[in-house]
């Protein structure tokens, strides 16, 4: 569990650029790289390990608080409660999602505008700094009274929001990553201005997009689950997680954070897959 | 390998020049750039006189800070020049460049890294709206002529740097330009693959019957590919001499061993330093 946590949490952590990672392995300077089967067993024997003494700690030596079960406990709830579990997960699952696509395309839009006219970029970046800086969490009460206790419009606005900045922040910056000979080499060959941006400008942008969109993705999991804590219809894990807690079912409530970590994970995986995808071919 | 560009019937790309100046396809009157600084203007170019011929290849050569790639991109309407009249076939350098008279290859190959050999050498036929068949045909003879059928789908990271940069002159060609200019395309590479590609582009020139702008600050290069060679010097950049190279058409391997190829690399290399150079053995 504890290995799955670090995992569905990293990238929101990570750098901003797009994967540089590879190249710099390939230095001659880099101390030689583990084999290659270490690097997948170091954290899971890490895993593992952490496992171990959890249920060391709660089966044997029995001294763990109350509200940390076994995660036996917890795998034989999450098994036994999965028909509920996962409608919860889907209703999450769902706002996270429409929240990221919803947040991702206003972001490039207003993103792409900011790089062709000056004066909006002028206007967006003031702006797009004070939503970052808007603690997301504060504005969901509001939102979630705004749209009525019956609505998920609530949610989903709270992950658009969260979702919004780094995919803003980041397709801006590949946007004006185009090199000089690129420019060159367009301009020499007569392109149009629309040429120029759907051939040279975008392709250039599209790995700062989906790193964008990676560290997102998390986010909007996140803020869509944290959202829940605060009103709106009575569904969804968050819901159920302080539902469950506050009433004593601590191993179904951490079988519901396992739910939510499964969510967190899906979105993690795809969004790094597309990341991979577009990241394939070094510049040279 | 073979390096055969096929003889076309059918005439270059662009409009017909104006009668009277068919013979030049580069013609440089009284031209200057002048960078507007903080400090004030730094001229990088000043009072360039030059004639280039339709077919001929000329280099420019001289120590960084001549102006020979700012003369180049003056050409390429990728700048502006300041003063004086600049004419490419006939015409102004931004209707040349807008009517694809020219092809280009700079220092960096400048392949788009998400895209194929062939999708990189097509590029300027696709942005000319050139038909999908015709364009296809036209990258299969163009691979051909570079020597790179094999490596038509590879990706630019997965070629050396040489073929990379053959790739980029593969490309400076897709629209059979009559004018070819190219900003140090070899400078990045080791003195073998140099070796190889500057014969290689000599056949391709001749072969093409393009003119070439060829900017470089090798001498032996500058002797090797040229008809004439300018030499240009710097603050501030002017063209100080014009040396004809004439060693005829065929540049093969043996030119480069042989007593005229050194005889000219020292006449540049004087031209370049302004006055006789003294020999080791004559010292």
């Amino acid at each position: 569990m504890t290995a799955a946590l670090r995992q569905a949490r990293g990238p929101a952590r990570q750098a901003q650029g797009p994967a540089r990672s590879r190249r710099a392995g390939r230095a001659s300077t880099e101390p030689r790289p583990l084999p290659r089967w270490l690097r997948w067993a170091t954290p899971l024997a890490v895993g593992l390990l952490g496992l171990i003494l959890w249920i060391v700690w709660v089966d044997v030596l029995g001294t763990a608080p109350r509200m940390l079960p076994s995660p036996i406990a917890i795998l034989e709830e999450f098994v036994l409660r999965w028909n509920i579990i996962a409608a919860d997960m889907a209703i999450t699952a769902t706002n996270a999602l429409v929240g990221l696509i919803a947040g991702s395309l206003l972001a490039i839009v207003l993103a792409g505008l900011a790089a062709s006219l000056k004066p909006i970029d002028g206007m967006l970046a003031p702006l797009v700094a004070a939503v970052a800086v808007v603690p997301i969490v504060a504005l969901t009460p509001i939102l979630n009274t705004m749209f009525g206790a019956s609505s998920q419009f609530g949610r989903m606005a709270v992950a658009a929001i969260a979702a919004f900045v780094p995919v803003f922040v980041n397709t801006l910056r590949g946007l004006r990553q185009s090199r000089p000979v690129h420019r060159d080499l367009f301009r020499s060959s007569a392109a149009t201005g629309s040429q120029t941006f759907r051939l040279l400008t975008l392709p250039t942008a599209l790995p700062y997009l989906m790193t964008g969109l990676r560290i997102a993705a998390s986010i909007a999991v996140i803020s869509a689950l944290v959202a829940e804590y605060f009103g709106g219809p009575a569904d969804g894990v968050g819901t159920a997680i302080a539902t469950y807690a506050k009433s004593g079912r601590a191993a179904l409530a951490w079988a519901y954070v396992f739910g939510g970590i499964l969510i967190g994970l899906a979105f993690f995986l795809v969004t790094s897959l597309l990341e991979r995808l577009v990241t394939r071919r070094q510049p040279v | 390998m073979t390096l055969r560009e096929p003889q076309e019937s059918t005439p270059p790309q662009g409009s017909t020049p104006p009668e009277g100046s068919v013979a030049h396809a580069v013609r440089a009157a009284g031209v200057g750039k002048t960078f507007p600084t903080k400090e004030g203007d730094v001229v990088a170019l000043t009072g360039v006189e030059l004639e280039v011929a339709a077919g001929e290849f000329v280099s420019l050569i001289g120590p960084s800070g001549c102006g020979k790639s700012t003369l180049l991109r003056l050409i390429a309407d990728l700048d502006e020049a300041s003063t004086g009249t600049l004419e490419i076939f006939g015409k102004p350098a931004r209707t040349a460049r807008l009517d694809q008279d020219y092809g280009i290859a700079f220092q960096q190959s400048g392949l788009l890294p998400w895209r194929t050999v062939a999708g990189n050498i097509g590029l300027p036929l696709e942005l000319h709206g050139s038909g999908k068949a015709e364009r296809t045909a036209r990258v299969r003879e163009l691979i051909e002529l570079v020597g790179l059928t094999e490596f038509a789908d590879r990706y630019p990271d997965q070629l050396s740097g040489g073929m990379q940069q053959r790739v980029a002159i593969a490309r400076a060609l897709a629209s059979r330009p009559r004018l070819l200019l190219m900003d140090e395309p070899f400078g990045a590479l080791d003195e073998m693959t140099r070796e190889y590609l500057q014969s290689e582009l000599t056949r391709i020139a001749s072969e093409t019957g393009a003119a070439v702008v060829f900017v470089t600050h090798s001498i032996p290069e500058a002797v090797f590919l040229s008809d004439r060679v300018v030499v240009m010097s710097p603050r501030p950049g002017r063209i100080t001499d014009v040396l004809p190279i004439s060693l005829g058409a065929a540049r093969t391997e043996h030119l480069r061993e042989s007593p005229e190829f050194f005889e000219r690399v020292t006449a540049v290399r004087e031209a370049l330093h302004g006055t006789p150079v003294e020999r080791a053995n004559e010292r």
